[in-house]
């Protein structure tokens, strides 16, 4: 599972793990908006950029090679965009769009890699955001991976009753099966959220959440962000320049 | 000495028409551990849920003296404290130690002292190694202990336990009887476990069709009501 894997990458004690999460989610914002903004010189500024992000995992001690290979998840989705800018003669911009989503999911990976999800959805709560979307990505988090167990037992149990990986994969049976699963899945997830409200008010909630922390800001969070902000920024403009 | 629980002609009909409660009298008294048992369905876990407000019908439900009202249900339910059947659903938060502080911090708790108060709880049910941990990477047991730990967290004067030995191995279960029977507060414990039930409970009150049948010793309801596994003839 994706999630434990950046759970665990998340918990870990290096310099850019010690930031503020304000501070890392201002960085990634500016990061973005130099990069989608950007229009010149995208393949020396994309290289530039790419650069920027690897010394970044080094630095925060994560596997440079498994990070890389997980920002690609996007690729699928770009791809067709992408294919589709390509067949209508305009290869450089799909080449861009391809670039620029693979980029910003490296950029984001490296935000939630560096920050376990509390702090992360604390800082995103303290900059603004909307507390209820933010219970809702929490508890998504949190179950995400209890809900794919169950949709795995549910495979199984079809497959132990002689259904085949094939007739699971393959044919237009295959809908009518999946439909009735994720009904199935659907009603059990709707009932869970009973539960677990219900258990949540047998705690005394009062309908937000108390953070078990505050966040502070220090020195070294204030250097991080001025270095993080003014070094795309730079890039940018240094290589528009030259060109 | 006023009881713990005392409840009075407690009905409840779910929205479907179905009569879950009909005419439930009970009380719990200091010190005592007592086993609800009876058919699934026979309104155990909903009697359970009107002792914190979760569900209201008909008749009057007092804990510790308060009378179980929108006005008290918030002291009502720092004194009981609630473990679900399914730990799963009662464990919600990113890790072990957010989700044991979420109790003391609703009560009002400053951030540093629900810290401490949850660390005391996991260590008093021997989980505060895994206060870093996300709750899914528990085991099933180890998950019940941290839903009590949460519960412990408040400080309550009452736990009530749906199955608690749903999901756990014979240790599992070894290791929670002896956890229950060290803890000071009065129980309920809803339970079909009847090992489990004669290891820890005083007394017990047999459910049928929404109210109490009996009441009396495990033993005299276990053969009153046939309520012990017995193997097959012939098996």
């Amino acid at each position: 599972m994706h999630h434990v894997t950046l759970d665990r990458w998340s918990r870990g004690a290096s310099p850019l793990h010690r930031r503020d999460p304000r501070v890392k989610i201002a960085a990634v914002l500016v990061f973005l908006l130099v990069l989608a903004t950007a229009h010149r010189e995208l393949a020396w500024l994309g290289a530039a950029l790419f650069a920027v992000l690897c010394a970044a995992a080094r630095l925060a001690r994560l596997p440079l090679s498994g990070a890389l290979a997980r920002a690609g998840v996007v690729l699928p989705f770009t791809a067709v965009f992408a294919a589709v800018s390509w067949l209508a003669g305009d290869p450089a911009r799909g080449a861009a769009l391809v670039m620029k989503s693979y980029l910003s999911a490296l950029a984001v990976l490296l935000l939630v890699s560096t920050t376990p999800l509390p702090v992360l959805l604390r800082g995103f709560e303290m900059t603004g955001a909307p507390r209820f979307l933010l219970m809702v990505a929490q508890f998504l988090y949190r179950y995400l991976f209890v809900i794919s167990e169950e949709a795995q037992h549910m495979r199984k149990a079809a497959l132990a009753r002689g259904a085949t990986v094939g007739s699971l994969a393959g044919n237009a049976a295959r809908f009518r099966a999946a439909a009735g699963a994720l009904a199935v899945l659907f009603a059990r997830s709707y009932a869970r959220a009973g539960e677990i409200h219900r258990a949540m008010l047998a705690r005394g909630f009062p309908g937000y959440f108390h953070p078990l922390s505050e966040l502070h800001f220090h020195t070294s969070d204030m250097i991080f962000l001025a270095i993080a902000t003014v070094t795309p920024v730079a890039l940018r403009i240094l290589i528009e320049r030259v060109a | 000495m006023s009881p713990l629980i005392l409840v009075r002609g407690l009905r409840y009909q779910y929205e479907d028409g179905t009569v879950a409660l009909n005419g439930v009298d009970f009380r719990l008294e200091a010190g005592e551990t007592v086993a609800l048992l009876g058919a699934n369905g026979s309104g155990k876990t909903t009697f359970a849920l009107h002792l914190n407000g979760l569900l209201s019908g008909q008749g009057t439900v007092e804990v510790c003296g308060l009378p179980v009202t929108p006005e008290n249900v918030v002291e009502i339910r720092r004194k009981i404290g609630l473990v679900f059947q399914d730990s799963e659903s009662q464990l919600f938060m990113p890790t072990v130690l957010e989700d044991v502080a979420f109790g003391p911090l609703n009560h009002g708790l400053h951030p540093h002292q629900a810290a401490e108060r949850a660390m005391a709880a996991l260590a008093q049910v021997g989980m505060a190694a895994a206060a870093g941990k996300a709750p899914y990477h528990l085991s099933a047991g180890e998950k019940k202990r941290v839903a009590i730990a949460g519960i412990l967290a408040v400080d309550p004067d009452i736990l009530v336990l749906d199955e608690p030995t749903t999901f756990l191995d014979p240790p599992g279960q070894r290791a929670l009887a002896q956890l229950l029977s060290a803890l000071p507060q009065a129980k309920i414990l809803i339970t079909h476990d009847m090992h489990f039930a004669r290891a820890l409970c005083s007394r017990a009150a047999f459910f049928r069709n929404g109210s109490i049948a009996a009441e009396g010793s495990v033993e005299q309801m276990a053969q009153r009501y046939e309520w012990d596994f017995q193997a097959p003839r012939g098996a």
